[in-house]
């Protein structure tokens, strides 16, 4: 009960903070991080054949150029661009949330 | 629950669903043989279920593996020690009759899968973090060799597509440094190195056939794959179906494809194109490419069924609750279904009358007959990933 009330805070907080997203689309969001981005940059994000994500890792990096990176992917890598399958609010939300630490 | 009450529950919840609550861990009967066993990684809650394709049934869980994203595993020559690969760098022995762990270390910082020598002696483990690959002790998994991978760039890279070749070899690739390696250690546990260089930009993945004879080596950074005829006096690489997205947009890739369970089918070889909705035949033969099939989506794993008459395919997300069935001899696909959300892996029974898919989002492993296609019972499984039938331990190339 708590851990739900402690998400219902966090998205509140990221839901006047940042891109308005619904509570649905962050749980969406949380997990296609950790289970299809996870496929590379490894469930708990700390990296495999993609690049660590955790906040420590993103912390010289703003949320705008990496929602850009979410949105364009990085050519030459792996990395790919996944508009077409995220909005730029999905993006925003997604950076901001890995810089944050992505809700468990 | 003792075991005498499990068992019992087993037998009156009768054999299509004897469904396993999470944190039950029934202790299991270890007078039996394995050949009918397996393993099924649960990537999310870092266990693994022991599972036997006769009763089709999970026999025990054990928990305490670690991170197990992209986990694999690999069996000991008798059947009864399962060696798992985790994500965190972990290297788990398992016990898969007393059904617990025998023995964990944590080896490296981030991994990417092993191998295990032909003469069951040596376990060998691909490092993405610090790269390289690390030899242990299959007994006691004491650390025998530690082998970094530092390409001609002079930086260390990381360490993918790893498989153990007969001679107490193994081949794998370099990631950052377009290389391939052969580490020989037959002679002891300084390795003999036989390094290829520009082998072709990163290669994301490799198997080798099951006669030991082509290893090949897919690559991200162009349109094509590296191999090495083994079987050749002289070792050397070439490049192979160069150009196959040619004169089309390459897609982007959601998810990378993998070369482990390969079809190999006759004298063809069944691989996953990359950034194509599209599997290559290619000709083991002359190693020219001898077709392309049209596919629902991007290919992930491409497994023949073990008489190789058909290859069984999943696919890349978000196209990934679907499963096509290719017909060798036809080249046509000739069944396409829904097994659910997010099918990361299938694995066929030894000899290939039923087919397991595990359903990762529906929280499922789907058993099928292979021939009627029909569901033949489901077992529930939290977040499944890897399927792995303890028949591997005397094949190559799986």
């Amino acid at each position: 009960m708590t851990l739900r009330l402690d998400i219902a805070v966090a998205l509140a907080v990221i839901a006047a903070t940042a891109s308005a997203i619904a509570a649905d689309r962050g749980n969406e969001l949380t997990a296609l991080v950790r289970e299809d981005c996870g496929s590379c940059h490894g469930m708990t994000l700390k990296g495999g054949l993609g690049a660590p994500l955790t906040p420590d890792d993103l912390a010289g990096k703003d949320a705008a150029s990496l929602a850009s990176i979410i949105l364009d992917g990085v050519p030459g890598t792996p990395m790919p661009p996944w508009r077409g399958l995220l909005s730029e609010a999905d993006a925003r939300w997604i950076a901001e949330a890995l810089k944050r630490g992505l809700p468990q | 629950m003792n075991r005498r009450s499990f068992l019992t529950a087993g037998v009156a919840a009768g054999l299509a669903s004897p469904a396993l609550a999470a944190g039950e861990a029934p202790a299991c009967a270890p007078t039996r043989g394995t050949g009918d066993l397996g393993l099924v990684i649960e990537r999310a809650s870092g266990s693994v279920l022991i599972v036997d394709t006769t009763t089709r049934g999970v026999v025990s869980r054990i928990e305490g593996l670690g991170d197990l994203s992209h986990a694999t595993a690999v069996f000991g020559p008798s059947e009864r020690y399962a060696y798992v690969f985790g994500r965190d760098g972990g290297l788990t022995k398992v016990d898969m009759l007393a059904c617990r762990i025998d023995k964990r270390v944590v080896q490296a910082g981030n991994a990417i899968g092993g191998a295990i020598s032909d003469d069951g002696a040596l376990i060998v483990a691909s490092n993405y973090t610090p790269g390289g690959i690390k030899v242990f002790d299959a007994d006691d998994l004491s650390e025998l060799a530690s082998v970094p991978a530092v390409g001609l760039g002079g930086k260390q890279s990381k360490t993918v597509g790893l498989v153990d070749l007969p001679g107490r070899r193994f081949a794998y690739a370099l990631y950052d440094a377009n290389e391939i390696w052969i580490a020989d250690f037959s002679a002891g546990m300084t390795p003999v190195l036989t390094k290829f260089h520009d082998v072709g930009k990163l290669p994301y993945d490799a198997n080798v056939t099951s006669d030991a004879r082509h290893f090949i080596a897919g690559l991200f950074g162009e349109d094509g794959f590296a191999h090495i005829d083994l079987w050749a006096d002289k070792l050397k690489v070439e490049r192979v179906s160069s150009g196959y997205n040619a004169g089309r947009e390459k897609l982007p890739i959601y998810k990378m494809p993998h070369l482990e369970g390969w079809a190999q089918s006759g004298g063809s070889l069944v691989v996953p194109a990359a950034g194509q909705h599209e599997a290559l035949i290619l000709d083991l033969d002359t190693m020219k490419e001898q077709g392309r099939i049209a596919l629902h989506s991007q290919p992930v794993f491409c497994v023949a069924r073990p008489d190789g008459r058909e290859v069984w395919i999943n696919f890349a997300h978000p196209a990934n609750d679907t499963v096509q069935v290719l017909d060798i001899p036809t080249r046509k696909i000739v069944h396409t279904f829904k097994p659910g959300p997010a099918v990361l892996h299938l694995e066929f029974t030894p000899r290939g009358h039923e087919v397991w898919i595990s359903v990762r989002d529906a929280d499922r492993i789907d058993i099928y007959d292979v021939r009627t296609r029909a569901k033949k019972a489901e077992i529930k499984a939290a977040k499944p990933s890897g399927i792995f039938f303890t028949a591997r331990a005397h094949r190559l190339g799986v």
